[in-house]
């Protein structure tokens, strides 16, 4: 195997990871804030996807810009969806509030289907087959795909936008502190409701960001979703639930070690090597790469 | 053992119970062979959801996997069958075992590094998905390209090898559900039912009080697997084919789940009730869809999303406790 194809592949998984990294980001603020495992998460991020894909074929809007009108309405939604279906479940046993998800879920995914089709959707950018001829030095120069550094690029700006918004804003602290002390919070008359609709609007922004991004690396189809939400999953366990930069490097890890496997032995079994990762870290260290020990 | 649970039962119960056991064992005389098959169904989703709610409803662990151990049955003894001509009564055990083996792999690296909850849950998808790439890629079973068993006019009366009609399924499909009933009847009120209920409560409580919470979780996942596994491989003779993608998949364990929670988790009835509302629900959607010429394949898995959302929003316990009330059995356990 040649030196450039490796580490060709390492940056096209450090890539993909970052986009990765955004989607999963959204169910860990979700989990450690909200403490409700959002077991549609990829559904709402195919559903992303599809939002793209419409905005790309009836108005010609490039995803990396519909990404933002995206966000915004995916913040309603989540916002509207705490409020008026999930509250109520906050205090419930935990395997009610998976129920709960787990049918939003196949609704979700049926009604793309129903709407959608099975085909896959394609968004076929100006720019999607262009690419960058990167020297290294040591080897051939790499090639890296234009989309691809694009797409981790407004990850990381989504993902630095949402880390200055819980450290330098009042709201933000108030929701840290709602994830912290919930008691506390609500002792001192934060308005837990609606920070947790806040909170569950901003989870969803992002993986409808994320989403929108996606749609420019790989077809859309509602099969996708369920792989998505497992996918999500891992990458908040093994970065640490709750852990927002958890997230971030465990997307990275896991887009990388998927892209090798891809390489090494079949692309058919990349996920394979993600649940080995997820049974290695559930059995030696439960709380995750950076997630803190519970107390 | 029956004796006592038999007393124990109020009289009115056990006429119902008998009354519905007949119209059962006497529904293929008057029935069509759509309603038969329709039937099957709602009878193999009976008792499957019995043997997963041994682990959700009597030990309180929630498993999205499953599909798993339908698999493992179906692959093994098809697997046993098509290469090598064992029968499934001989390939039965041999399933059997695998299932109890890799249920008690989950549950022994769940149990003992104390993955509880929503992260128990997780694992078991991944351990369904792990097994549904390996079994995509393993040759010997057809891969993703499927399995298939052979169907000819000269093995259509072996009964014993599963090789006949509708009524020996049918027939088949009601011994397992009315012999899982039982057994999990007998369960639920034996020393081992009582510990579950314990566990599933308050562990740590549990635990104070000297039960093996290792132990007894470990008790209900190889046996809800066991159990589960003998569904699999009346799966694999009935439809005489298998994929991967199908037989593994996460929709077909949630399918599975669907009846215990609507009709009511860690009840011995709710897992039939909840089969027999929603498959000939979910049936009667398609083929209405179908008549009125709408090919809309995600319908009837919306119309179960939205089961599952009301019921877990409306009634958490499920419909069989209100049933049960309505049908002045109230006092009765099960």
């Amino acid at each position: 195997m040649q030196p450039s194809l490796v580490l060709e592949v390492l940056v096209q998984g450090v890539l993909a990871g970052l986009v990765y990294g955004l989607m999963a980001l959204g169910l860990s603020v979700i989990f450690g804030v909200v403490r409700v495992v959002n077991f549609a998460h990829g559904e709402f991020a195919v559903l992303g996807m599809y939002a793209a894909f419409v905005l790309f074929t009836a108005l010609k809007i490039d995803p990396f810009v519909a990404m933002l009108p995206i966000a915004g309405l995916f913040f309603i939604v989540g916002y509207g969806l705490q409020r008026a279906v999930i509250n109520p479940f906050i205090r419930r046993p935990e395997h009610e509030q998976f129920i709960l998800l787990v049918g939003l879920a196949i609704i979700m995914v049926n009604g793309m289907l129903m709407v959608f089709g099975p085909d896959a959707r394609h968004v076929n950018l100006p720019y999607s087959f262009d690419s960058w001829f990167v020297p290294t030095g040591v080897t051939a120069p790499i090639i890296v795909d234009t989309v691809r550094v694009y797409a981790a690029a407004a990850s990381l700006a989504v993902c630095a936008a949402l880390f200055a918004f819980f450290r330098l804003t009042l709201t933000g602290t108030a929701i840290r502190a709602c994830a912290d002390n919930l008691t506390g919070a609500a002792v001192v008359g934060l308005d837990v409701k609606r920070l947790y609709a806040l909170t569950f609007g901003l989870g969803l922004a992002c993986v409808g960001a994320a989403g929108a991004m996606m749609v420019a690396l790989t077809d859309a189809t509602p099969m996708l979703a369920p792989a998505f939400t497992l996918l999500a999953f891992t990458i908040v366990i093994v970065g640490g639930l709750g852990s927002m930069a958890g997230a971030l490097v465990a997307g990275v890890l896991i887009g990388v070690a998927e892209a090798m496997a891809s390489l090494v032995v079949t692309p058919s079994m990349k996920s394979m090597v993600s649940f080995g990762l997820l049974v290695l870290v559930l059995a030696l260290r439960p709380q995750g790469l950076l997630g803190r020990r519970p107390a | 053992m029956i004796a006592g649970l038999i007393a124990a039962t109020p009289r009115r119960a056990l006429v119902l119970l008998g009354l519905l056991l007949a119209a059962l064992i006497a529904a293929p005389l008057v029935l069509d062979r759509y309603l038969v098959s329709v039937l099957i169904l709602v009878l193999w989703f009976a008792y499957v959801g019995q043997a997963w709610n041994v682990m959700m409803g009597f030990a309180g662990l929630l498993s999205l996997g499953h599909a798993l151990y339908v698999g493992l049955g179906a692959y093994i003894t098809a697997g046993l069958f098509v290469r090598l001509g064992i029968g499934p009564l001989a390939g039965l055990p041999v399933a059997m075992a695998a299932a109890v083996a890799v249920g008690g792999a989950i549950g022994w690296l769940g149990f003992r590094f104390r993955i509880e909850g929503v992260y128990f849950a997780l694992l078991t998808i991944a351990f369904a998905e792990v097994t549904r790439i390996a079994f995509d890629h393993l040759a010997w079973t057809g891969g993703a390209a499927g399995l298939f068993l052979p169907v000819s006019a000269e093995t259509s009366g072996a009964w014993w090898n599963l090789r006949g009609g509708p009524l020996l399924f049918y027939y088949l499909a009601l011994g397992l559900a009315a012999g899982a009933f039982v057994l999990c009847a007998i369960l639920r009120h034996s020393p081992l039912g009582y510990r579950w209920l314990a566990v599933r409560e308050d562990a740590e409580a549990a635990r104070a009080l000297g039960i093996d919470v290792f132990r007894a979780r470990m008790a209900a996942v190889t046996i809800s697997a066991a159990l589960t596994s003998v569904g699999g491989v009346f799966y694999a003779f009935y439809y005489n084919n298998l994929f991967p993608g199908q037989t593994f998949d996460i929709s077909r364990s949630i399918e599975m789940i669907l009846g215990p929670i609507v009709g009511g988790l860690g009840t011995l009835f709710g897992p039939i009730l909840g089969a027999f509302i929603l498959t000939p629900l979910g049936e009667g959607l398609i083929a209405l869809t179908e008549k009125a010429g709408i090919n809309a394949p995600g319908a009837k898995a919306v119309f179960y999303g939205a089961c599952l959302m009301t019921i877990v929003t409306m009634a958490p316990n499920g419909l069989w406790p209100a049933l049960k009330k309505r049908l002045g059995i109230a006092g009765e356990e099960a």
